[in-house]
């Protein structure tokens, strides 16, 4: 059914559809009214669920950590400062192999302190073994929730999944969606099947210490499975596009790509600003394109180098810095043609931290700096008179 | 492994230092709530020493995740079986050691107090960071010797605060039952995890476990080390059911604190000062007046001071 829908509301939806046995609750701006809906969902005998309002994100993790591991499917959310209180429980439950899913409102981090979009937040636990995509619309934020746990549980994987929505922008914009049925979401996401759980019947010891002799193989395993996860995300994609009719999810998506002489590479919902840029460019004659990275754990190497290798001049436009360093993703790309006989010119741009809003213009800008003399970390929209100040 | 042949659900094999109290209480407190439990354990000697993979001593299923989660994992666990419809058929146990307990683990126990889980929290109480080498917590005792507040020159005390009221503080989250208990009266232990097994709700039990490696006192003594914490009044055993003061083991003799000090080496340099004697008496002789810890027919209270020799810390160091 096509409704017009809140982003936080459609997940929401999405998540219901689903079928959740435990939801546990902090709020956190700009997560909060997912969990909001969810707790109103409960309250009105729509969802049925365990709905554990917990006293930090910290145990908002733990809550969810435990439920999987009795074997039963479960969600959070949360954003910003929220993930990173909530850390340690955030590499424990990957490396426990369980598969949450978990939304993640993308937004800045403190200090100063900002409560508008970007994406250090999600870029700061990329190594934590999890599942990360990141949804360019509304409507895929709604549609890459039911596929994160067909993800994530499918038995070869066991692994869990952080859906990246920027916040505000795609949590608090409006949409006209389609909301799956029930019967399409059962069709498509069996129950969860755990292949391993708290059971009195079958006493089993999970989370042990592990000496040097057998630490190194686990990781490995997670290492090996998120190649498993490259080649399991396409599959779920062509799945859901027969099953609901979009080709939401995928690691990546090209657009206008294919004679572009200069591409920008972005995650989230920015691409869709990016496009309009593309368009209006190309209708002016200009070679440009956009590739959206959809999928940014396990990281789509391949599928990058093949979009990209034909590209004289690519611009990598981030929501994060990697304070003292390049850009994670700008670092991630490069090395991808590292070594490679034939490499794009590959440029690095910073964006609309903290919210800093980016306007058509902002991306024509980029386009402008992208030339043959390769640069990294400029920063666009900066206020050269705000440096001059002393804070 | 737990086997056929082992009729307790927490084998033997598993690492712990011998006369370790904390796997004695375990023992006994995996065995009374049966092979129908599930145990979410936070970091610790217990984790520790009972689950190096690939070996593990425990015969429920059983979760460790992090230093100071127990609580909250086990408030998932719960919403779990809540979920599956099978939680009156489960116990759900968390525990951890006194750090994780009252320090780093206690805003997750708060939470899972506060929102009423039907869980049963145990607190091993060996008064310190034994796992990482002995090191002060929030319920280390007035006046003990550790790594961190190790007693010198300048620092004749040791630990210079008392231990956190963690039953009081249960016991204002509205904590259904609140006990303490000791490895030095094993059947007192049964009886209150039997107690807690049976009620809804959350529930907190704090067991002292001596520990011979972070106390200095010979192995042998375990038991007795935790009877005298008890028979001192400084660790009184009793029980909160519902917010009030329901039962106390009444005392018939009551042995001065330097009985139980003396076997350890951590309270060594108390025993050379009457002064710092006299205060840690004054802890027990609060406990025993707060609590009414005095059995009618007990021993009167020491009238006299106690006296023992003061060392000349000079002399000793020579």
């Amino acid at each position: 059914m096509r409704e017009l829908l809140e982003g936080s509301q459609a997940v929401a939806e999405a998540v219901r559809l689903c079928r959740p046995g435990v939801i546990s609750a902090y709020p956190i701006t700009p997560q909060t009214h997912i969990v909001e809906e969810l707790a109103s969902m409960v309250a009105q005998g729509k969802l049925k669920a365990e709905f554990v309002n917990v006293e930090s994100e910290h145990s908002a993790a733990s809550v969810v950590l435990g439920s999987v591991a009795t074997g039963v499917r479960s969600f959070t959310a949360t954003s910003s400062q929220g993930l990173l209180l909530m850390a340690e429980v955030v590499f424990n439950i990957a490396g426990m192999r369980l598969p949450v899913v978990m939304t993640c409102a993308n937004r800045s981090i403190s200090a100063p302190l900002n409560i508008w979009n970007d994406h250090q937040d999600a870029i700061t636990v990329r190594d934590s073994g999890w599942i990360q995509m990141h949804a360019e619309t509304i409507q895929e934020a709604l549609d890459l929730h039911i596929q994160a746990y067909r993800i994530g549980e499918a038995p070869r994987i066991m692994l869990p999944v952080i859906v990246n929505m920027d916040g505000f922008i795609l949590t608090h914009g409006l949409e006209v969606v389609d909301v799956p049925t029930q019967e399409q979401v059962d069709n498509f996401l069996p129950g969860y099947k755990p292949l391993y759980k708290l059971d009195v019947e079958n006493p089993l010891t999970l989370g042990p210490l592990v000496g040097p002799d057998y630490y190194m193989e686990a990781r490995f395993a997670i290492q090996e499975t998120h190649k498993d996860v490259l080649e399991l995300i396409p599959l779920v994609q062509g799945e859901f596009q027969k099953a609901f009719g979009r080709p939401s999810g995928g690691l990546i998506e090209p657009y206008r790509i294919d004679d572009a002489e200069k591409v920008i590479v972005a995650m989230g919902s920015v691409c869709g600003t990016i496009k309009d840029v593309v368009d209006a460019l190309r209708a002016k004659g200009k070679k440009v394109g956009c590739l959206r990275v959809v999928t940014y754990r396990p990281f789509p190497a391949a599928e990058i180098c093949r979009a990209l290798k034909n590209v004289p001049r690519v611009a990598v436009l981030e929501k994060a810095v990697s304070l003292g360093s390049y850009s994670p993703l700008l670092s991630e790309i490069r090395s991808v043609f590292s070594g490679k006989k034939k490499s794009p010119v590959i440029s690095g741009f910073v964006i609309g931290l903290g919210g800093r809003d980016i306007s058509l213009d902002s991306i024509k800008e980029v386009f402008k700096r992208l030339t043959a003399k390769p640069v990294s970390e400029e920063f666009i929209d900066l206020k050269p008179e705000l440096l001059q100040e002393k804070i | 492994m737990a086997t056929e042949n082992n009729k307790h659900l927490f084998g033997s094999g598993h690492t712990a230092c011998a006369g370790c109290g904390q796997a004695i209480a375990a023992r006994l407190v995996v065995d009374v709530a049966g092979a129908n439990t599930i145990i979410a354990n936070n970091t610790g000697c217990l984790e520790v020493f009972s689950t190096a993979y690939p070996q593990s001593a425990w015969g429920v299923p059983w979760i460790h995740s992090l230093f100071e989660n127990a609580a909250a994992v086990a408030s998932g666990i719960e919403a779990g079986l809540k979920y599956l419809g099978i939680k009156d058929k489960i116990n759900v146990i968390a525990q951890a050691g006194d750090g994780g307990t009252a320090d780093i683990g206690l805003q997750a126990l708060s939470g899972m107090w506060e929102r009423g889980h039907d869980i049963l929290y145990i607190c091993y109480d060996n008064e310190a960071y034994e796992n990482t080498g002995i090191q002060r917590s929030g319920l280390t005792p007035y006046g003990a010797s550790t790594t961190t507040t190790p007693v010198g020159d300048f620092s004749l005390l040791g630990n210079l605060r008392p231990k956190k009221p963690m039953p009081e503080i249960a016991v204002a989250h509205g904590v259904v039952y609140v006990a303490t208990a000791s490895v030095g009266y094993p059947r007192d232990i049964q009886t209150k995890i039997k107690k807690a097994v049976s009620l809804k709700g959350p529930k907190y039990i704090q067991v002292h476990v001596p520990c011979p490696l972070g106390w200095r006192h010979d192995p042998q003594i375990t038991y007795d080390i935790g009877k005298l914490a008890v028979e001192t009044g400084l660790y009184p055993l009793i029980e909160y059911e519902n917010g009030k003061l329901a039962n106390v083991r009444k005392l018939t003799k009551i042995k001065p604190v330097e009985e139980y000090l003396k076997f350890q080496g951590r309270f060594k340099h108390i025993l050379s000062s009457p002064e710092l004697l006299k205060q840690i008496q004054a802890i027990a002789d609060y406990n025993i007046e707060r609590y009414g810890l005095r059995a009618e027919f007990a021993n009167p209270p020491p009238t006299q001071p106690i006296s023992v020799q003061p060392k000349n810390r000079e002399e000793e160091r020579k």
